[in-house]
């Protein structure tokens, strides 16, 4: 998958897990715990989103790699590399 | 068939950790003994009219847009939006004791003004209770248990003032009589007082819809009138439940909120743990008026009114069969809903002796409501308009009817003294959340569903 994908994936994931969120102005470079008031339950979220959808393990000391969209993506990409892009 | 995780109970509970296991993808069965779904919350017809089981009013209210606090940590757990629950706020409620009344509504700030008009004394006092509220981690499951009364007074130095406090958030969720944790204080006051109340405008039969909805979309299986007789046992793990009618059902996990000592009675060593923990032993009558006209045409605005006609509050399992020096009076009505409820109905609630209404043969029983009813109503009345001329349709339910519906032992709203906190059991791969576990109400059992089933029951 590319950056723009996982961009992508990660959005969707936001999407459900905040269904009320209004995400179109979402900065990449700020945090999502700042944007978006997301608490530790929902960083978990994401990362249980992601191995339901694509069977990847994230262990806990990574975690603080999700802080921002930008950060996800770049710890992302070497791990989904190999994955199809969604169709 | 073999599940990842059998959950007893298709309350509020039950229904939040099915929808966050089937969610990711486990394969998950609730059974339900009842007929219908909702537990201590639930909803019935009688005699054409709908009627909701519990709900006064959802606790911890947050308005459409809130980011924070427990209900949209809930909604959000549970792939909602904030309108699936629809909640519309409340008008506004009270508590009122002899010669003192202390209004309140969603906005944290009118309450804190109402407690410095009514107790000037007591303003600066309750600005530094309140920062010890803000200060206090009330979800760290570690701490020690604190007498919330000797908390409180340390703070407040009027003892009227601590009364008025702990009524409403005692009736509202406290499992032990005369005095609560301070942590469940805490959560307790949160949850009213500063975020406050709401009631979706079709009751609770709208929760109840979204919340199976989710849980079927998502793959999990309901069974009602399939009440579990045992649980099944192996090595001291939990490995399935037998049916009452026998049937055998396989699982990995087996997940109970039918309560602490109910659960135990469905395993092996039932007669040992059983003589271990106490059953709870508060519980209530609620009587529900139906009107032929709103409480607002009878000048009756307020949401909810808790009501102590002493200086001093007694919660606890009362001598007589209902204690009607207290109660709480509920109007569904009296919430900001876009239009009018269809009709005008009056709840009203008071502490119940539970073996009292246990014992009653049937046709004592019936005589007893009647008689119990009027001398609530008479009760209440004093607090406020007098609306007896105006009633249609009565219906009274008692710890009794709890029992029958819900199984929970002595029909206890707020289930047994002792909770367990983190959800184990004896038993590996057997839990409990709801009332048991220890977060109540509505919004609090849900959260409990799901709090146990993100600790144990994902990998
Ligand atoms: C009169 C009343 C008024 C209330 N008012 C409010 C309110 O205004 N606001 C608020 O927030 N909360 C209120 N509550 C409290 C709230 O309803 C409860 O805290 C909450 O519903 C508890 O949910 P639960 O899932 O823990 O338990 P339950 O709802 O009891 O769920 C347990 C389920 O397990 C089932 N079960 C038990 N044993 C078995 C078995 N062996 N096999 C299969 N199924 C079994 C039961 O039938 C039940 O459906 C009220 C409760 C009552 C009774």
């Amino acid at each position: 998958m590319s950056t723009e994908d996982i961009r992508q994936v990660i959005l969707e994931i936001l999407e459900r897990i905040a269904p009320d969120e209004d995400l179109t102005d979402l900065k990449d470079d700020v945090p999502f715990r700042d944007q978006m008031e997301l608490d530790s339950m929902d960083f978990l979220d994401i990362v249980m989103e992601l191995r339901k959808m694509y069977r990847v393990q994230i262990p806990e000391e990574d975690y603080e790699n999700l802080v921002t969209m930008d950060k996800t993506v770049s710890y992302l990409l070497p791990i989904l590399k190999d994955v199809n892009s969604p169709a | 068939m073999r599940y990842d995780t059998i959950i007893i109970g298709a309350g509020l509970s039950g229904l939040a950790a099915g929808i966050r296991l089937a969610y990711f993808d486990k394969s998950v069965c609730i059974l339900e003994r009842h007929t219908t779904i909702g537990g201590l919350n639930s909803f019935y017809r009688l005699r054409g009219r709908n009627h909701d089981v519990g709900l006064h009013a959802v606790t911890n209210y947050a308005k459409p847009g809130t980011k924070k606090g427990p209900l949209s940590k809930l909604l959000r757990q549970l792939r909602l939006r904030w309108d699936d629950f629809a909640l519309c706020p409340q008008i506004g409620s009270s508590i009122a004791f002899p010669g003192h009344t202390l209004n309140f509504t969603n906005e944290f700030e009118y309450f804190q003004q109402q407690v410095s008009e009514v107790f000037p004394e007591q303003k600066d006092n309750f600005a530094k209770l309140v920062k010890a509220i803000e200060q206090h981690d009330a979800l760290d499951l570690e701490r020690e248990k604190v007498s919330g009364r000797k908390v409180v007074s340390s703070y407040i130095s009027d003892p009227l003032l601590v009364e008025m406090l702990f009524c409403p958030l005692m009736f509202y969720g406290s499992a032990t009589a005369h005095d609560m944790d301070f942590s469940q204080f805490v959560i307790m006051f949160n949850s009213i007082f500063r975020e406050g109340f709401g009631r979706p405008y079709q009751g609770i039969r709208l929760l109840l819809k979204k919340l199976v909805k989710q849980f079927r979309s998502f793959g999990g299986e309901l069974k009602l009138r399939s009440g579990v007789q045992s649980i099944r046992e192996k090595d001291g793990k939990a490995i399935g439940v037998v049916l009452d009618d026998g049937t055998v059902l396989e699982a990995d996990n087996v997940l109970s909120s039918a309560g602490s000592i109910e659960t135990f009675n469905l395993c092996q060593q039932k007669n040992e743990l059983v003589k271990k923990y106490q059953p709870g032993e508060i519980t209530y009558v609620e009587t529900i008026f139906s009107l032929d006209c709103l409480p607002s045409e009878l000048d009756h605005h307020k949401t909810i009114v808790f009501y102590n006609d002493q200086p001093d509050f007694r919660y606890e399992n009362p001598v007589l069969p209902a204690d009607v020096k207290s109660g709480i009076i509920c109007s569904p009505n009296n919430f900001d809903y876009d239009e009018p409820l269809e009709e005008g109905r009056i709840r009203i609630t008071a502490l119940a002796n539970t073996d009292y209404w246990m014992n009653l043969s049937e046709e004592k029983y019936l005589e007893e409501k009647k008689n119990w009813c009027e001398k609530i109503i008479d009760s209440a009345v004093r607090y406020i308009p007098d609306f007896r001329d105006h009633i249609l349709d009565t219906d009274m339910f008692t710890p009794r009817t709890i029992k029958k519906f819900t199984g929970h032992l002595n029909g206890c709203v707020y289930g047994a003294p002792d909770k367990f906190v983190n959800g184990k059991t004896h038993l590996k791969n057997l839990y409990l959340c709801g009332t048991d576990q220890g977060f109540l109400g509505i919004i609090g059992s849900m959260l409990s569903g799901i709090s146990i089933s993100n600790a144990y029951l994902m990998d």
